[in-house]
């Protein structure tokens, strides 16, 4: 029926956010490309979360637009998913919360489950996969939530600062899958305080200060030399940031 | 003192001799109160689930009425249903008064608003801790709604056991529509409130008895399985 055109890019018009009186995100305007590694960096408050479930569709802007290359119907199969800071995972087994995601996207029978029990086989979690979800370790239900969302193929993945709570060992397995799911061919657009991790994930880094997107640059420069003052504060750590 | 342990012993006597009078008062109660359960519930879950995930105008109102509800007195609940029933009534044409099915109405109404308003609680929560996670993998409201109440589901058991105990132990809505009849509307409640006034105390004492261990039971059952339930799906 219809073409298999990309979903990117995906195109923000002056998008704002307010809740409470307060402007979260304020007139961003910006183009998301297939391909590079997005990584938003800010400090807290700045908006990251916010502007990503703009993005998501989970929040509808208060002013402004948000277009994806080929629109999303309601009813159908989402091209795009998130992975939350903290997994939210259905009482039931590890595989069964992968086959629910599935199922929601149409797919049945006999091949939801190879497709889920391939899902937790890239993520290591293959020998887990009947225990019951909500009692695995921080760090397993994370990966199990990367295994949620690569099941589905998404073209565009958010995260919202995935490893947040989670060890520096569970943290580098996290890093790992998304990785992996990147090489796959899947858009990454993550946020994250953590400055270590975004010279290690991004190719190009969305500053984030205050609601609006300060700079956006690549990340080699951006690290080395970033163009604004903000950047260049929030670089030394004389930004809150944690 | 002497007369409350004597009836205390003849109440036991009746209990462990299943005295087929006696007998017959605790079927029909279980009879009548399951029923209303089942059908409060059909009603009352997704009512509740409804409620707590859509939005619309007065939600707030509807909710601040339903939980106002949980306390409707069973005299008045009887009386409305009464009115309703009665020969004069709209529904009078039916020869329904002083049927167990008439019971049975009465207290589906007394109990629904109390297993209602205790899903729409449990699922408001679960939907607070949920919704971001299944908007994004791309559930419908109804689809939505339908995977909360399941996963809450032993929870729920406890919406349900609510409404149970309440149906159970009331006696204004029965005695007004069941007319407490002798082996056709006499229920442990009824029979406690009539053998009491008569004077007569083992019969009384035994039923009360019988009355506060089925709850008890039922509420250990029920507790039990959601601890099992909480071990295995945390």
């Amino acid at each position: 029926m219809r073409a298999p055109t990309s979903i990117l890019p995906l195109r923000l018009d002056e998008v704002s956010f307010a809740a409470g009186g307060r402007t979260i995100v304020d007139r961003v305007s910006l183009v998301l490309e297939a391909g590079p590694r997005t990584i938003i960096l800010g400090p807290n408050g700045a908006g990251k979360s916010v502007l990503m479930r703009l993005c998501h569709g989970l929040l509808a802007p208060t002013s402004g637009r948000i277009e994806w290359a080929a629109a999303e119907r309601p009813g159908e199969r989402r091209r795009q998913a998130m992975v939350f800071q903290r997994p939210v995972m259905l009482r039931r087994s590890a595989i069964a919360n992968v086959e629910y995601a599935l199922g929601l996207a149409g797919v049945a029978g006999r091949e939801r489950e190879r497709q889920a029990e391939a899902a937790l086989e890239s993520v290591g979690l293959a020998h887990l996969a009947d225990r019951s979800a909500r009692v695995l370790s921080g760090g397993e239900q994370q990966r199990l939530a990367l295994a949620r969302a690569w099941a589905l193929r998404p073209e565009v993945l958010f995260l919202d600062e995935p490893t947040a709570s989670l060890d520096p060992g569970a943290s580098a397995e996290v890093e790992r899958i998304i990785e992996a799911i990147r090489a796959a061919g899947t858009k990454i657009v993550m946020c994250t305080h953590n400055l270590g991790q975004a010279r290690r994930l991004g190719d190009e880094i969305l500053f984030l200060h205050q609601g609006r997107v300060v700079e956006r640059a690549p990340a080699a420069r951006f690290f080395t030399l970033p163009a604004t003052a903000e950047a260049g504060a929030f670089i030394q750590g004389e930004l809150p940031w944690t | 003192m002497e007369t409350i342990l004597d009836a205390l012993g003849d109440a036991g006597r009746l209990v462990a001799g299943l005295d087929p009078k006696l007998v017959e008062i605790v079927a029909l109660s279980l009879r009548v109160s399951l029923s209303a359960v089942v059908l409060a519930t059909a009603l009352a879950l997704p009512l509740g689930a409804a409620i707590a995930v859509a939005k619309f105008r007065g939600r707030q109102a509807v909710i601040v009425i339903l939980n106002a509800l949980m306390g409707l007195p069973p005299v008045v609940v009887g009386l409305l249903v009464y009115l309703l029933l009665s020969r004069a009534g709209p529904l009078g044409a039916m020869g329904l008064l002083f049927t167990p099915t008439a019971m049975v109405i009465a207290q589906t109404i007394l109990i629904l608003p109390i297993i209602a308003a205790l899903t729409r609680q449990a699922v408001d929560d679960a939907w607070r801790e949920y919704q971001e996670q299944l908007r994004s993998l791309g559930a419908g409201e109804g689809s939505a709604a339908l995977t909360l109440v399941w996963d809450i589901r032993f929870s729920l058991l406890t919406a349900v056991l609510a409404g149970f105990g309440r149906a159970a132990a009331e006696v204004g809505a029965v005695m007004i529509v069941g007319g407490n009849i002798d082996g056709v509307t006499r229920v442990m409640t009824t029979a406690i409130a009539l053998e009491t006034s008569k004077g007569d105390l083992p019969l009384a004492l035994g039923l009360g008895v019988i009355l506060v261990t089925l709850v008890l039971a039922l509420n250990a059952a029920a507790y039990t399985l959601k601890e099992a339930a909480q071990r295995r799906y945390g």
